[in-house]
């Protein structure tokens, strides 16, 4: 796993709070073939939009994924975090566990 | 005012200029169906769901806007959904709208509950599950709004029962939904796309649907000449370039003639434009245009890139694209470039026999069609060998003259596209070309082109097989034909007649081109069922995973008994 941590990227998007769009995100990358490893979506202040963190590996068709994300119509922004640490899903894990 | 999310509904459709509705009622839908009646919107029922959302498919590829289609719950969604995924691969502006079971029924596995917004999400553009009366407000001009806007696509709305019977009091109606106007492509890459042709010695245009959505039939033409660049189409192209053009190379790819694929072979610039380098364009895509800088006109830009990496990319409206483009390029002579593209043209012609000899080839058939229908005649095809010697020989002179299922390749496609042509285009002639597998497959909408009397022309070309498959089988698996041909035969004549259309056979033995002339001037609806031969393949082929310069060419054919 830490070496794979170093080839991931994190992606954050803002999308409309409503149902059907986490559908539509793991709808995509499950239609397109895209590697998703870990998800994690918070609602933001007001309750309108949700933030979404996608973690996933830094393979060649990250530039494709991002390009279908802003495509959907419920996804407002995308981009990448690479001021994130790519172990706070694992953090995350701990905690859970 | 005070209404109903059924009557809303109508209104809805009606300011945004549906007046003709494919469809199929049922007990979900049935609100709706209730506030059509003395509607303006004049429903046409078709016989099974796939066929009501193929005719909207036909008024959509007509027009070029948004047409809708109208089923219920359950069985209803599901029988849509093939039509719906036609329309994503082929990005044509659909709005499905389907009932649902009341809300307090959903998820508890009601009669004729789907959920169909689970199923038509990987397939649509967007979906809705409409939960209030007062939501149909929002949902339904958005639908229409991405439908049509960027690069079209269908949009799938489901509405459930108790949405449809409640009571909403509204003040005021919202906008109807238009295209949204697009970002505009910066200058910069038009520049660099104007000293990459200025600087190229052998460019070539690659045109795909995009150029035909975008109405920039006219402006690729004239980048061609202005820049000597020869011109070669995908299946969703043809009808953008007439075929008489001499910088006109025809369609590329796996059942592309020769010249066309040696060609992008020697390209060192290849433009695409609004084409999505398909696998059935490209061959092995690593093969493909081997020597070519590569540069992409695309409206989406994730198309950019998503198969060949491209040099130069310009995101925008492909017409919008190339108007400035044409305003700053200065005009290219290339000689011996133009001279290679027309040797290579008449080097290596579709091989086929003449047509005294073999009236009933059926490249000689299409070509026999477009001398007997009009310039503007619509053409809807099936999917297999018929379709691609329509795309072959076929002499497509106009944009939106030929309606066919390109991406999804779907069976079924062509008798009802052909109505939905009908319907939006009154005073043209339509044709339906065929196959005896394909028809079979929305056979049961003769029945609503009966019911409209449009003067559509279904013709059969009839080899008692899955041509397609059983010349793969012939060609790719030692000639193990496995279920590709038929051992029984229907009487399509009969059939049609039995459905009300006038239904004709012709006879090989007598002049068959003169009976098919014959059956075409007469009036109203009529399937012409053609015997061709049951063998024929459709040559070139490049067999599939091949680069496109491997193709297969036609074997001299033994003399027919």
């Amino acid at each position: 796993m830490p070496n794979q941590m170093t080839h991931a990227t994190i992606l954050e998007l803002t999308v409309r709070n409503h149902p059907g769009t986490m559908s539509h995100i793991t709808g995509l990358f499950a239609r397109r073939a895209f590697n998703l490893e870990a998800i994690l979506v918070v609602p933001l202040p007001g309750g309108e939009n949700s933030r979404i963190l996608l973690h996933m590996a830094n393979e060649p068709k990250l530039e494709q994924v991002e390009r279908q994300l802003v495509k959907l119509h419920d996804v407002l922004s995308v981009r990448q975090r690479t001021d994130l640490a790519p172990d706070i899903f694992q953090q995350l894990a701990r905690t859970l566990a | 005012m005070k209404t109903t999310g059924a009557n809303l509904l109508r209104i809805l459709l009606e300011r945004q200029g549906i007046h003709t509705l494919p469809g199929i009622p049922g007990g979900a839908i049935l609100p709706f169906y209730d506030a059509l009646h003395g509607s303006a919107i004049r429903h046409v029922l078709a016989r099974h769901e796939q066929g009501a959302g193929f005719i909207a498919q036909g008024m959509a590829r007509v027009t070029g806007r948004a047409a809708a289609c109208l089923a219920t719950s359950g069985p209803g969604a599901t029988n849509l959904l093939t039509a719906i995924a036609d329309a994503r691969l082929d990005s044509v502006p659909l709005v499905a709208i389907t009932g649902q079971v009341s809300q307090s029924l959903i998820g508890t596995d009601a009669f004729q509950e789907v959920d169909t917004y689970g199923l038509t999400l990987p397939i649509t553009k967007h979906n809705f599950l409409v939960r209030s009366a007062a939501e149909l407000l929002d949902v339904v001009p958005l639908a229409f709004q991405l439908a049509e806007s960027g690069r079209p696509g269908p949009v799938a709305i489901d509405v459930p029962k108790d949405v449809q019977n409640a009571t909403i009091e509204i003040d005021a109606l919202p906008e109807p939904g238009r295209r949204q106007p697009l970002a505009p492509c910066p200058d910069e890459p038009i520049d660099a796309l104007a000293h990459l042709l200025a600087h190229a010695q052998r460019p070539v245009l690659y045109l795909g649907g995009g150029v035909i959505s975008s109405d920039a039939s006219a402006l690729a033409r004239a980048l061609a000449h202005r820049a000597s660049a020869p011109i070669v189409s995908t299946l969703m192209a043809l009808g953008a370039i007439p075929p008489e053009d001499p910088l006109f190379m025809g369609m590329l790819g796996m059942h592309g003639t020769q010249g066309t694929n040696f060609l992008l072979e020697e390209a060192d610039l290849v433009l695409a434009i609004g084409a999505r380098f398909d696998d059935r364009a490209t061959g092995k895509v690593a093969e493909f245009c081997p020597r070519a800088t590569i540069a992409h006109i695309d409206i989406d830009p994730a198309e950019i890139g998503k198969i060949k990496t491209a040099f130069l990319g310009l995101v925008g409206d492909a017409a919008d694209i190339l108007r400035r483009l044409l305003d700053i390029l200065p005009p290219q002579t290339r000689p011996a470039w133009r001279a290679r593209a027309a040797e290579l043209r008449a080097t290596y012609p579709l091989q086929h026999p003449p047509r005294s000899e073999d009236p009933l080839h059926p490249v000689n058939l299409c070509r026999f069609l477009g001398e007997q229908l009009p310039a503007d005649a619509i053409i809807t095809t099936d999917v297999g060998q018929h379709q691609m010697w329509v795309a072959q020989a076929y002499p497509f002179r106009q944009p939106r003259t030929l309606l066919t299922s390109g991406g999804l390749g779907t069976m079924g496609f062509g008798l009802p596209a052909a109505i939905g042509a009908a319907l939006a285009a009154p005073g043209r002639r339509v044709a339906c070309v065929s196959g005896d597998g394909s028809i079979l497959m929305n056979i049961q909408e003769l029945a609503t082109l009966a019911e409209e009397n449009l003067p559509v022309a279904v013709l059969i070309f009839n080899n008692t097989h899955l041509g397609l498959v059983r010349q793969q089988q012939e060609l790719f698996y030692r000639q193990r034909y496995e279920a590709s041909r038929f051992a029984s035969s229907p009487d399509f004549a009969a059939i049609a007649r039995g459905f009300g259309v006038r239904g004709e056979r012709i006879d090989p033995m007598g002049d068959p081109l003169e009976q098919i002339s014959a059956a075409l001037a007469g009036e109203g609806p009529c399937v012409i069922d053609i015997p061709i031969h049951t063998t024929a393949n459709v040559y070139p082929m490049v067999p599939p995973g091949a680069a496109n310069r491997q193709m297969l060419i036609a074997q001299p054919e033994p003399a027919h008994a």
